[in-house]
């Protein structure tokens, strides 16, 4: 099977999208009927049914939510497992219009050393999480396939679970990560619009649109056991991304069948650079979005992290949502205050004056990716799931399965 | 008087169900994943009767550092009932082995259901991975009961292998469908010299009845009575179709011979 970038046929994809804006309620209707019948799998024109404008209309959308839900408690239980992301380094030498980080953005930076990573780390254990995500800008020089090797090896004896979202790499670079314990890769597209892509990443690696696209396949190859895939939403108008998403889906559950895939859907957020998405999705969007995939992929993981509101979130528990990260830090070092003293100023992907401390006050950290929405801490929001009848599940792996 | 069915059975018809060396009054077995508590699991567990319990050793804390985070063992009363880990999880032979033994120096249980499913999506076991392992644990000193396709032929490699039962699936894992591998099942049951234990898809109580009325030692269940709206109800009902079930098996539903006719159409002309 030739890589998914090859196949990505442009012009089914205007055709699903063609046939969401003109779909009607018996296509809507005949896609939820294949739900219903046991063992019949939904085809991409059924999920762009799904995500069709008339799919919102009641009853429909409420049926939606009821057939997700019961997918969801079906094969997942009526459990939520936990993440916690670790935010390794903001160091990136790609220039992204959208996100905090961006090179030219002059925010403070720092890369933890692999003993920071591990205190932040600490920290994230105590708060009960057993599952880490770590997380990086792209920076050849100070995120260095060595560089993450070594952190996942500090964490693997302490961590069932050790996922990873960096930069593309080759095969051969992804296979030590894996050898350490690496277990799960997430690579999100951000828009798979090639226009709109181009327009967004300005320079560096990150402009390769089918080099990203192919990376899930190169982590599968690796060795990884999971593949998290998404779309940023604000970028390209949603149900085109919904459509393409889901072909990505359609293709990774052939080809890397044995790795558990997640997709999860994150709006966009205020971030350093002051982006304004180009477009908006609305709550009743994103929920039938979330409806959706649950409905053509009731295996699949879809992740909700802290981008959405307390109240979003609580109502997404039982409407799909099976990964939920809480009490998150979006800057290296936001947990436990580490690397403080490396933080440092760049400008155009320069360091500036480098020789004065940057700490100016005690509250000095770190600049987020973006602005987080939902502040309660992992306790609080493991509280709520209680009361929501849910079974909030920390510890859903071993290590030792990660071990070569 | 009642004929039973003629069948010649290589296996023991016992009054209870016998794995290994241990006997047991229940013949449901029961599992532990996606309840919404600890609490709710457990007192389902009660109602349902069974006296051996599966857990994914991933949920379970294997550190032995009390891990309040990682609790789903502590739910569980070792003393009353036999605690079967299962390896939930593992990909191939050798990350099974691996959490096996991990498994046992944490729990101390030898007993273990080998679940080898490298598909995510529909969680069907490897066969080739799981003769390995098995083949491995068996010699290991674990009682292994080994979680399969309804494969008649890897249900005999396993036996000889020496397992202690074998796990046929009716369905796959949580899909509710029933007993779709029937003719399968069947040819397991007929050549088996160990118990069989249909295992995975049993989404209603009928499902199981179904299942010990073809002959079926045993049941495992989970997920029909994890999401059910009233669990503990649930678990109830799924013990008094086992019970049924069985009963039935055992009575035989095989259709009554009738008593010889005074007349014989066919080979009167003998006479």
């Amino acid at each position: 099977m030739a890589s998914f970038a090859s196949s990505f046929d442009q012009r089914a994809l205007g055709e699903l999208n063609r046939f969401t804006q003109n779909a009607t309620l018996a296509d809507v209707e005949s896609a939820l009927a294949r739900s219903e019948a046991n063992g019949k799998r939904l085809s991409l024109a059924d999920f762009a049914a799904l995500v069709s404008p008339v799919a919102a209309q009641p009853p429909y959308f409420e049926a939606m939510a009821q057939r997700s839900h019961e997918l969801t408690v079906k094969h997942f239980g009526r459990v939520m497992r936990f993440f916690a992301p670790l935010y390794v380094s903001n160091e990136c030498i790609n220039v992204c219009k959208y996100c905090g980080f961006s090179r030219d953005n002059p925010i403070l930076r720092v890369t933890l050393t692999a003993d920071q990573v591990a205190a932040e780390a600490r920290y994230l254990r105590e708060q009960g999480f057993r599952h880490i995500l770590l997380v990086a800008g792209e920076h050849p020089h100070f995120v260095s396939e060595h560089y993450l090797r070594d952190c996942v090896s500090r964490l693997h004896p302490e961590w069932p679970s050790i996922s990873l979202e960096v930069g593309p790499l080759e095969t051969g670079q992804y296979v030590p990560i894996v050898e350490a314990g690496g277990e799960g890769l997430v690579v999100y597209q951000e828009t798979y619009d090639r226009e709109v892509y181009d327009a967004m990443h300005v320079s560096g690696p990150k402009k390769d649109f089918d080099w990203r696209l192919e990376a899930p396949e190169r982590g599968y190859a690796a060795g990884f056991k999971r593949l998290g895939i998404g779309a940023l939403l604000g970028l390209a108008p949603w149900r085109a991304e919904a459509i393409a998403l889901a072909a990505h889906a359609a293709y990774l559950l052939k080809k890397c069948w044995m790795a558990q895939l997640t997709i999860s859907a994150p709006r966009l957020r205020p971030a350093a650079g002051h982006f304004e998405p180009l477009m908006n999705m609305s709550d009743r969007e994103l929920v039938q979005f979330v409806c959706a995939l649950r409905i053509a992929f009731p295996e699949v993981g879809l992740v909700l992290s802290t981008r959405e509101s307390a109240i979003l979130r609580d109502h997404l528990v039982p409407l799909g949502i099976t990964l939920m990260s809480a009490g998150s830090h979006t800057e290296p070092g936001g947990y436990t205050g580490q690397g403080r003293e490396e933080l440092h100023l760049t400008k155009g992907g320069r360091m500036v004056r480098p020789e004065l401390p940057m700490i100016q006050s005690e509250g000095e950290h770190a600049t987020v990716q973006f602005e987080i929405a939902d502040e309660r801490s992992p306790a609080e929001v493991a509280a709520r799931l209680q009361q929501l009848k849910y079974e909030p599940v920390w510890k859903d792996w071993e290590g030792a399965l990660n071990e070569a | 008087m009642t004929d039973k069915p003629l069948v010649v059975n290589a296996r023991d018809e016992p009054q209870q169900l016998r794995i290994a060396n241990r006997e047991f009054r229940s013949r449901l077995i029961m599992g532990t994943g996606k309840f919404a508590s600890g609490q709710m699991m457990a007192s389902a567990l009660e109602a349902s009767g069974a006296e051996m319990v599966t857990v994914a050793l991933r949920r379970a804390d294997l550190s032995g550092m009390g891990d309040k985070f990682a609790n789903i063992l502590t739910f569980l009363d070792a003393k009353k009932y036999v605690l079967l880990p299962n390896t939930s999880g593992a990909r191939n032979a050798e990350e099974a082995c691996r959490l096996a033994r991990l498994g046992r120096e944490a729990t101390g249980s030898t007993w273990l259901k080998l679940e080898i499913h490298p598909d995510p999506r529909y969680l069907l076991p490897d066969a080739v991975e799981t003769l390995k392992a098995a083949e491995m644990l068996v010699k290991e000193g674990f009682t292994v009961l080994p979680y399969i396709n309804a494969d008649p032929v890897l249900a005999k490699r396993l036996a000889d292998a020496g397992c202690a039962t074998v796990m046929p699936l009716g369905s796959p894992i949580g899909s509710a469908r029933g007993i779709e591998t029937r003719a399968g099942i069947e040819i397991i049951i007929e050549q088996a010299t160990v118990p069989v234990v249909v295992d995975a898809g049993l989404g209603a109580p009928s499902h199981a009845a179904e299942a010990m009325e073809m002959g079926a030692d045993a049941v495992l269940v989970n997920t029909a009575i994890a999401i059910a709206a009233d669990p503990e109800r649930m678990a109830e009902a799924f013990k008094y179709a086992i019970i049924a079930g069985r009963a039935a098996y055992e009575i035989g539903l095989a259709l009554k011979r009738k008593e010889a006719d005074a007349t014989s159409p066919l080979t009167g002309f003998l006479e």
